[in-house]
C-alpha cells in the first residue's frame, strides 16, 4: 500500500500562518543522514518546562507523520527544590518511520537542562548517544547539590558520548533582549529555545508550535513573541552552529497507518472522548462524580470542558461522594462514570457492591498507579487488578476491562459502557499511569464506525401474577443476558423500591430466604460469567511452543520484545486481553495448546494467579514493579530464557 | 423588618404543587390519598416505634403536593429509619451507611423533573456520613433531608450515637459515653444549609407544617424530628411531649412572630445586651418590647444558631422547634443545569465529529 502524508501546513489556513513564521527549511549546507527512528529525552528541573517541550515536538512529529510512542516521567511534587535530583521531570519520545510500540528502551539523545537532569539519566543513557547540556546551569553550586565534586563536562565523565555543551540560558537571554524582558523572564523561554534546536536537529515542522505559542499567549503578546523568538533563536543555532554539524531525517510512517484522518492523543483524553462518545452513541446524558486524584484528574478536568454535549460532573467532596453521585444518577439514568487511581478504588469499594446488588449500569474507571496507600502517585503499576476482580465484601463480581494503548483507551471506554449497559452492572476499567499521560497517533473514528449503545428504559408490566394482575418484576430477568429491567423514576406505574439488603428473585422485595440468596448470588455470578466477549486473538506465524500473554498496557513492551525474538529467528506466540473478568471464551483452549505461558505483568502475578487458578495451567510469571514501563530488550531476554528454559 | 423579607420561598399552607423548588415536577392528574403512598410492604418497625408516626405523616401529606407519584424519589442510608423508602409507594433507594445524600446528589443534579427526599437517622447522617452531609448543606441540591433524630444506635441494638447526652450508659459505654454531641440544627447552620428545622414525631400537625415549608424550599432543606426509639432510648424526649412539661420545656418558632413560651406565654427569648447572647425571661411590659421577633428569613444565620444554643442537651429544657432559618440562595442543580445551558450558547451543541478531530491532525491517503 502506498500512502501520502499531508502537513498540517497545506491544510491550514495561510491568512493565519501568514503571521507566524514559515515552515523553516536548513539551507542544506549540512550533512544530513536519515534514520529510520530516534529517541529523545527532554530532562530539566520541574519547573523547566520539559513536559510541555515534550508535548510540543511530540505534536510536531505527530503532524509529520512518523508513527511515536511517549513516556512523560514527573514526580508527585508540583515543584521539588530546584536543581535537585527528585525535582527532575523528563519526557521520552520514540518516534520513527514505521510502526513502533513503545517509548524506547534507551535514549539516543538526552537533554539534560541542569547537572541533576544529567546525572538522574545519564544510567538510562547508551554510550555513543548525544547528550545536549545547558553548559550556563553547571554552576559549583548546582552540582555539588547532586553530589558532583567535579564538573562532568570537564572530568571525562561523559567520554564516550557525544557531547553539545550549549550555553541554552546565556543564549536565550541574548536572543530576547530587545524584548522587554527582565532576565527571569526571559530565561524561562530556554525550553523554547532547546525545542528550537532539536526541532532543526531532526527537521521538525515548525508552524504548529509558533501557532500553538501564539494562541497559548494569545493575551500576552509579548511573551508569545519573546517564546518564537527563542525556539527560532534555537533553530537558527542549529542551523549557524559548527557543534552540530549534523541534521537528521525521519521520514514519515507512509505504510504503517491504514488511511484516514489522524490525530495525536493520550491516554486520558482518548478515554475522555470515548466516554463521549458513548454516552452519544447510547444517547444518554453522561454524568461524572469524581474526586481528585493522579493520574486520573484529566478526565474530570476534560469531560467538565463538554458540558455543551450535555455532560454533567461533579467534583464531589469524597471519592464514596463520586462514585454516590454517579450511581444517584446512573438510577435516574444516566451514562454514570466515576474516575479515580487505586487508593480511590478502595473507598468506593462499598458502593460498587451496592451497584452489584442494584444492578445498575456504572462504570468505574481506574488509572492505576504504584501502590499500596499513596504508594508512587505519578508512576505507572498494574497491581489493583485482584482489587477490581475481589476487593469488595460479599459474592460480588463484575465484569474488568483494560485498554492496552493510549488510543485504545478510545475504544475501551466505549466496550466497557457496552457492558455495563448491557448487563445493567458497574464495570470496573483498568488504564493506568503510563497509558494516561503517554500518546500516540489515533485514526480518527468516523461516527458510522461507533457501535449502537442504545437502551431501552421499562415502559410497563413486565410480569402477570396468577390471578392475572399485571405487574411491574424490578427483578425479573432478559433470559439471555439475565439483565434486570432498567426503570427510571418519572416512570408512571413502575414504582419500585432497590437497595443492598438481599432482595427476592422477580420481585425485588426484600429476602432473607437462605435459598432465594443462594439463587441470587449464583444469579449474580452467570451473568457476569455470561457477558458475550470477543475471543482472544493469538498472533502465533511459526506454530510456537510458546505463548506471552498479558494484559492492559504492557501490550506496547510485549509486542516490541515480541518482534526482537521473532528477528532473531525465535518461534513465541502472543496473546493479549482486553477482557480479564470474564476471561474470553477460547482463552482455556488457547492456553492449553502451548508448552509453556509466560506473563509479564507490573505486579507480582495478578492475572497469573487468576490464570492457574481457573485453568490449572503452569503460568510462568515476570514482573517489574519500579512505577516504569517494561523494556523491550529486558521483556525480550526474559522471554528468550523462557523459551529456552 | 421580618416581614417584608418573606421573599420568593413560597409560604406555607398554599400546597398544591405551586412552590418553586417543585416547578419542575409534573403534577398528579388525578387527586391523590394517603393510601397512593402506601406500598404494598409490611412495616417492620418495632410496635411503638416514633417512626410509624413519621411514616403517617409523609404519607398523609404527600397527596398535599400533588405531584405525579412516579416522580417522588425517597433515598436512605442504613439504619431503623432508613427502612422507610420500602413503606412508599414511589421510587426509593436502600442505600449504604451514611451515603444517602451523595447519592440523592447524582440523581437530584441529574434529573431535576424529580421531587427527591432523603431519609436519614443521627448515626447515618452525623457519624459515618458526616461529610456528605455537611457538603450537601453547602451545596444547596435541591434535597429534603428528614433526619430522624433518636439519640441512639437502633439498628445495631442500642450503642450511644452522636447525639446522645454526655454520660449516655449503653452496651458499648458501660461507664457512661465521653464525647460531647451534635445539635444537628447548629452544625446544619453551621455548615451554610439554607433551609433548617425541628419538629418531634407525635406532633402529626406541626411536623406537616414544618414538611410542608421544607417541601416548597428550593435547596436543600433539613428536618430534624426527635424520634422516640421505644426499646433502647424510650423516653428521650418525653420533656417535649408531655403537656405539662412541654409548655415549660418547647419554644416553637413562628415566622414574624415574638418568641414567646411558658404557661400563658410568659416568658419570651431576648438578646442580652452585653454577650449579645440569647436567654429566656419572664416577660413584663418593661421588656416586652425586646422579645426577639422570629425572623427565618434573614440572611445572617446568626441569631438561627444563637436559638439552636438554647436547648439544653441534657435535659432538653428550652428546646426551640419549627423552622430556624429559610433563606434563598442559589440552587446547585439549577446552576449545574444553567451552566450546560450557557455551554450550548458559547460552543453550540456539541458535535462529537469535530470535538474527535479537534487539535492538530493530519491525513493518510490509501
Amino acid at each position: 500500500m502506498t500512502s501520502q502524508v499531508s502537513s498540517p501546513a497545506e491544510q491550514a489556513d495561510e491568512a493565519v500562518l501568514g503571521e507566524l513564521g514559515e515552515q523553516r527549511k536548513p539551507a542544506g549546507t549540512k550533512d544530513v543522514r536519515r534514520l529510520d527512528r530516534v529517541i529523545i529525552r527532554f530532562a530539566g528541573d520541574s519547573g523547566d518546562g520539559m513536559q510541555l517541550t515534550g508535548d510540543r515536538f511530540t505534536s510536531e512529529t505527530a503532524s509529520f507523520g512518523n508513527d511515536l510512542s511517549t513516556l512523560p516521567n514527573f514526580p508527585a511534587e508540583i515543584r521539588a527544590p530546584a536543581g535537585t535530583l527528585p525535582g527532575v521531570s523528563s519526557f521520552q519520545l520514540h518516534f520513527a518511520d514505521h510502526d513502533i510500540l513503545t517509548p524506547g528502551d534507551a535514549p539516543d539523545v538526552l537533554v539534560a537542562m541542569n547537572p541533576a537532569a544529567l546525572k538522574a539519566n545519564i544510567t538510562d543513557i547508551p554510550r555513543g548517544a548525544e547528550i545536549i547540556v545547558n553548559t550556563d546551569e553547571f554552576t559549583r553550586r548546582a552540582l555539588q547539590k547532586v553530589g558532583y565534586t567535579t564538573s562532568p563536562l570537564d572530568d571525562g565523565t561523559l567520554d564516550a558520548y557525544h557531547v553539545h555543551p550549549v550555553p541554552l540560558t546565556t543564549l536565550t537571554v541574548e536572543a530576547l533582549k530587545d524584548y522587554g524582558l527582565t532576565r527571569k523572564e526571559a530565561e524561562r523561554s530556554k525550553n523554547m529555545f532547546a525545542l528550537g534546536l532539536l526541532s532543526w536537529m531532526y527537521h521538525r515542522p515548525t508552524e504548529g508550535t509558533e501557532k500553538f505559542l501564539k494562541t497559548k499567549f494569545a493575551r500576552k503578546p509579548d511573551i508569545a513573541a519573546a517564546n518564537i523568538a527563542a525556539f527560532r533563536a534555537g533553530w537558527n543555532f542549529g542551523e549557524t552552529t559548527e557543534d552540530f554539524a549534523v541534521s537528521y531525517e525521519v521520514a514519515p510512517a507512509a505504510t504503517a497507518f491504514p488511511p484516514g484522518l489522524y490525530r495525536n492523543i493520550s491516554g486520558n483524553l482518548a478515554l475522555s472522548y470515548g466516554l463521549i462518545a458513548a454516552s452519544h452513541q447510547a444517547d444518554l446524558p453522561l454524568y461524572l462524580g469524581s474526586y481528585p486524584i493522579t493520574p486520573a484528574s484529566d478526565i474530570l478536568h476534560e469531560l467538565s470542558r463538554h458540558k455543551n454535549f450535555g455532560v454533567r460532573t461533579f467534583q464531589a467532596e469524597d471519592e464514596i461522594a463520586g462514585i454516590g453521585a454517579a450511581l444517584g444518577a446512573a438510577f435516574g439514568g444516566s451514562l454514570a462514570v466515576t474516575t479515580t487511581s487505586g487508593p480511590g478504588v478502595a473507598l468506593k469499594s462499598e458502593t460498587i457492591g451496592l451497584a452489584v446488588s442494584l444492578e445498575l449500569p456504572l462504570l468505574v474507571i481506574d488509572i492505576q498507579r504504584g501502590g499500596p496507600s499513596t504508594g508512587l502517585p505519578t508512576k505507572t503499576e498494574q497491581a489493583d487488578l485482584l482489587q477490581a476482580m475481589y476487593g469488595r465484601n460479599g459474592e460480588a463480581p463484575v465484569p474488568v476491562l483494560a485498554p492496552r494503548t493510549p488510543a485504545d483507551c478510545f475504544d475501551s471506554a466505549i466496550e466497557a459502557a457496552r457492558i455495563a449497559l448491557t448487563y445493567r452492572t458497574p464495570v470496573l476499567l483498568l488504564s493506568d499511569g503510563y497509558l494516561a499521560n503517554g500518546s500516540e497517533p489515533w485514526r480518527i473514528p468516523e461516527p458510522g464506525e461507533l457501535p449502537d449503545l442504545t437502551v431501552q428504559f421499562a415502559q410497563g408490566p413486565n410480569h402477570t401474577l396468577d390471578d392475572g394482575t399485571e405487574v411491574f418484576w424490578p427483578y425479573k430477568r432478559d433470559p439471555h443476558t439475565l439483565a434486570r429491567p432498567w426503570a427510571v423514576p418519572g416512570t408512571p406505574g413502575l414504582e419500585h423500591r432497590i437497595g443492598g439488603i438481599e432482595k427476592q428473585d422477580g420481585t425485588g422485595n426484600i429476602s432473607y430466604d437462605p435459598a432465594n440468596h443462594d439463587l441470587m448470588v449464583r444469579t449474580r455470578q452467570a451473568k457476569i460469567d455470561g457477558i458475550d466477549v470477543p475471543d482472544v486473538e493469538v498472533d502465533d506465524p511459526h506454530e510456537a511452543r510458546t505463548l506471552v500473554l498479558g494484559w492492559g498496557s504492557t501490550y506496547g513492551p510485549i509486542t516490541a520484545a515480541v518482534r526482537r525474538l521473532r528477528a532473531a529467528g525465535e518461534s513465541i506466540a502472543q496473546a493479549h486481553l482486553r477482557h480479564i473478568n470474564p476471561f474470553p471464551k477460547n482463552l482455556g483452549t488457547v492456553l492449553q495448546r502451548y508448552d509453556k505461558v509466560v506473563i509479564p505483568e507490573m505486579n507480582l502475578g495478578q492475572l497469573a494467579t487468576l490464570i492457574r487458578a481457573k485453568y490449572l495451567v503452569d503460568a510462568h510469571s515476570y514482573n517489574q514493579v519500579n512505577g516504569m514501563p517494561f523494556k523491550a530488550e529486558q521483556l525480550a531476554a526474559a522471554l528468550k530464557e523462557a523459551i529456552d528454559g | 423588618m421580618a416581614e417584608t423579607t418573606t421573599g420568593a420561598t413560597g409560604s406555607s399552607g398554599e400546597g398544591s404543587g405551586t412552590v418553586e423548588a417543585l416547578s419542575l415536577v409534573p403534577k398528579a392528574e388525578a387527586r391523590q390519598s394517603m393510601k397512593d403512598f402506601k406500598s404494598d410492604q409490611e412495616v417492620r418497625w418495632c410496635p411503638g416505634c416514633g417512626d410509624y408516626a413519621i411514616l403517617a405523616a409523609v404519607q398523609g401529606f404527600m397527596p398535599e403536593l400533588g405531584l405525579a407519584r412516579e416522580n417522588i424519589v425517597f433515598v436512605s442510608g442504613i439504619g431503623c429509619s432508613s427502612r422507610f423508602p420500602y413503606y412508599m409507594n414511589t421510587y426509593g433507594m436502600h442505600s449504604i451507611h451514611g451515603r444517602a445524600p451523595a447519592i440523592a446528589t447524582g440523581l437530584a443534579t441529574s434529573r431535576r423533573d424529580l421531587s427527591v427526599w432523603v431519609v436519614t437517622g443521627d448515626g447515618d447522617a452525623l457519624s459515618i456520613g458526616g461529610n456528605h452531609l455537611i457538603h450537601a448543606l453547602r451545596r444547596n441540591v435541591n434535597l429534603k433531608i428528614l433526619l430522624f433524630n433518636n439519640r441512639i444506635y437502633g439498628l445495631t441494638k442500642g450503642q450511644y450515637s452522636p447525639t446522645s447526652e454526655v454520660g449516655k450508659i449503653t452496651k458499648s459505654t458501660p461507664m457512661g459515653s465521653l464525647d460531647a454531641p451534635f445539635n444537628p440544627v447548629s452544625l446544619a447552620i453551621g455548615a451554610e444549609a439554607t433551609f433548617v428545622a425541628r419538629t418531634v414525631d407525635s406532633d402529626r400537625k406541626h411536623l406537616t407544617d414544618v414538611l410542608r415549608q421544607a417541601a416548597a424550599h428550593p435547596g436543600t432543606a433539613l428536618v430534624e424530628i426527635y424520634q422516640n426509639c421505644n426499646i433502647f432510648n424510650d423516653g428521650a424526649f418525653d420533656i417535649l411531649k408531655d403537656r405539662r412539661q412541654a409548655e415549660e420545656a418547647v419554644i416553637r418558632l413562628e415566622h414574624g412572630q415574638p418568641i414567646r413560651f411558658g404557661t400563658d406565654h410568659a416568658q419570651g427569648i431576648v438578646r442580652d445586651e452585653t454577650t449579645g447572647d440569647l436567654k429566656a425571661v419572664t416577660v413584663t411590659p418593661d421588656n416586652e418590647a425586646r422579645v426577639l421577633v422570629h425572623d427565618a428569613h434573614t440572611p445572617s444565620p446568626t441569631t438561627a444558631f444563637a436559638l439552636s444554643r438554647l436547648a439544653d442537651p441534657d435535659t432538653l429544657h428550652h428546646t426551640p422547634i419549627g423552622v430556624f432559618r429559610s433563606v434563598d440562595r442559589p440552587v446547585y442543580d439549577t446552576q449545574m443545569a444553567d451552566q450546560l445551558e450557557q455551554a450550548v450558547e458559547m460552543n453550540g451543541k456539541g458535535d462529537l465529529s469535530s470535538l474527535l478531530a479537534g487539535g492538530d491532525t493530519w491525513t493518510v491517503v490509501g
